[in-house]
């Protein structure tokens, strides 16, 4: 795109200027459930990234032998490491559950046809079947992991 | 007994009405402005000013600046022009979210506190104005304007006229409905750190001329915004037509057109194209 900085009214012709910025995704608290899908999405993506790069760590330990491989399962036999570990079960159920509901209406599905404005107006994508879909990926969570602290608690 | 005590919730209930009227009518009588005062062509920083407006029940907020810029302190910048939602001018952020200030009654704001900022996402040009070129310059790049080879303006004999049914029109319209507020620009989590990404103004634009059966340069308009930071950079946060004044709901053009790009939508096939593809053959 061209940009013509002299054709500017405004001083410094700094585009990045008055840019929201991290801010924009940090906050999620001003635009309803869709803008906390966004953010959850993101977050939940991120942690999954750094969990699996974690996780290759640790399986790779395996080659170095027995000890070594059961060394590293020690650390998610106590409680931070169950916590840990019912984090992973919440963020990739809502991750996978949301991003099934992401592949479908980021590609036009579930939101609805375009048709006739009138006030006042009430945006067709933003319809409850698609945001419903925020909800169950929560609820799937909230289950997965009161489901996984069950076990991984059993025994104390 | 019961009949005492329904006297006393009776009498509670109204002296609480009474006390609710009595504040309503005060706040009401009164607003406290808060408005961003900026000039960047004489000082980098920033500052809030503080007016107390009156108001009448039927207020919006742009007459509040109104009376503040009149009465209390004309330097006050604001763009404005048409005071009923149409011309799309006097976008800020109110109270945290961006809205036009001519469709944004001072009755609808919790409390009677109303702090006014520029949009962000847009330069400051000065106080509550913002710096729309690059936001414009995203829209005319989709080519605002139906591609037609049959319609040719110099030889009249290839004149065609184009018949739409009232279906074809609905396709269209609501994204034809944009007023080019920039709300949805200033909204957009990824228009806040991606400034080559046109935005949900721009890739609604887009979709509006795709789903148009008089154009016939859809593939061209599918390369335009195709790229690295073009409509992929879209997460459906929603928030565009969250804050949209006008029911365009770009988020739905958006996806719809992204819908088109993975050929998951079914692509109509649009009279003006095979008119075009039929053009000299005949
Ligand atoms: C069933 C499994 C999965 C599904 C259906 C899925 C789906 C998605 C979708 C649709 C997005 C795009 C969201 C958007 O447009 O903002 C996304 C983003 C992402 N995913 Fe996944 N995903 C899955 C598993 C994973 C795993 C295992 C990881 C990590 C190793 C991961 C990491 C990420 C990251 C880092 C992002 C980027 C987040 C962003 O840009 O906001 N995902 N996922
Ligand atoms: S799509 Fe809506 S919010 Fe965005 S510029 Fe147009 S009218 Fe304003
Ligand atoms: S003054 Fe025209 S949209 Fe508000």
């Amino acid at each position: 795109m061209k940009s013509s900085n002299e054709d500017r009214i405004y001083s410094d012709g700094n585009k990045r200027e008055n840019r929201e910025g991290l801010r924009a995704w940090l906050n999620p608290s001003r635009y309803g459930w869709e803008r906390i899908s966004y953010w959850l999405q993101r977050l939940t993506g991120v942690f999954l990234l750094i969990y699996f790069v974690g996780h290759v760590i640790e399986t790779s330990s395996l080659v170095d032998g027995k000890d070594a491989w059961n060394a590293m399962l020690e650390l998610t036999q106590t409680t931070w490491g169950h916590l840990f570990l019912i984090l992973v079960i919440g963020t990739s159920t809502f991750h996978s559950a949301n991003g099934i509901r992401l592949l479908f209406t980021e590609t036009g599905r579930g939101l609805g046809k375009p048709g006739r404005p009138d006030y006042p107006y009430s945006p067709v994508s933003l319809n409850y079947r698609q945001k419903s879909g925020i909800w169950i990926a929560l609820i799937l969570a909230a289950t997965a992991m009161l489901y996984g602290a069950s076990i991984l608690f059993a025994g104390e | 007994m019961t009949a005492l005590l329904n006297i006393k919730t009776r009498r509670k209930k109204l002296e609480r009405d009474e006390k609710k009227e009595s504040t309503l009518e005060s706040s009401r009588k009164v607003v406290h402005l808060r408005v961003y005062r900026k000039n960047p062509k004489q000082d980098k920083s920033s500052h809030f000013d503080k007016f107390e407006v009156p108001v009448q029940r039927w207020s919006t907020v742009l007459d509040a600046l109104l009376h503040a810029k009149g009465y209390l302190d004309k330097s006050i910048a604001i763009r404005y022009s048409c005071r009923m939602a149409s011309c799309g001018s006097c976008g800020m952020k109110i109270n945290g979210i961006p809205r036009l200030a001519c469709y944004t009654k001072v009755s609808e704001i919790d409390g009677n506190i109303i702090t006014c900022e520029p949009l962000p996402n847009f330069p400051v040009i000065r106080d509550l104005v913002g710096d729309f070129s690059d936001f414009f310059e995203h829209h005319s790049a989709m080519e605002p304007f139906i591609h037609n080879q049959n319609a040719d303006i110099v030889d009249e004999n290839r004149l065609t006229e184009f018949i739409q049914t009232p279906e074809d029109v609905e396709n269209y319209l609501q994204f034809s409905y944009c007023i080019k507020c920039g709300l949805c620009y200033s909204a957009c989590p990824s228009v806040g750190s991606d400034t080559r990404f046109p935005g949900p103004q721009a890739l609604a634009q887009a979709y509006r001329y795709v789903a148009d059966n008089r154009d016939d340069a859809t593939q061209s308009r599918l390369n335009i915004v195709d790229n690295k930071h073009g409509i992929w950079r879209c997460h459906f946060a929603g928030s565009c037509s969250v804050v949209c004044p006008k029911g365009v709901d770009p988020a739905l053009g958006i996806q719809l057109l992204r819908g088109h790009l993975v050929n998951f939508s079914k692509n109509d096939k649009k009279l003006a194209e095979s008119r075009t593809r039929n053009l000299g053959k005949t």
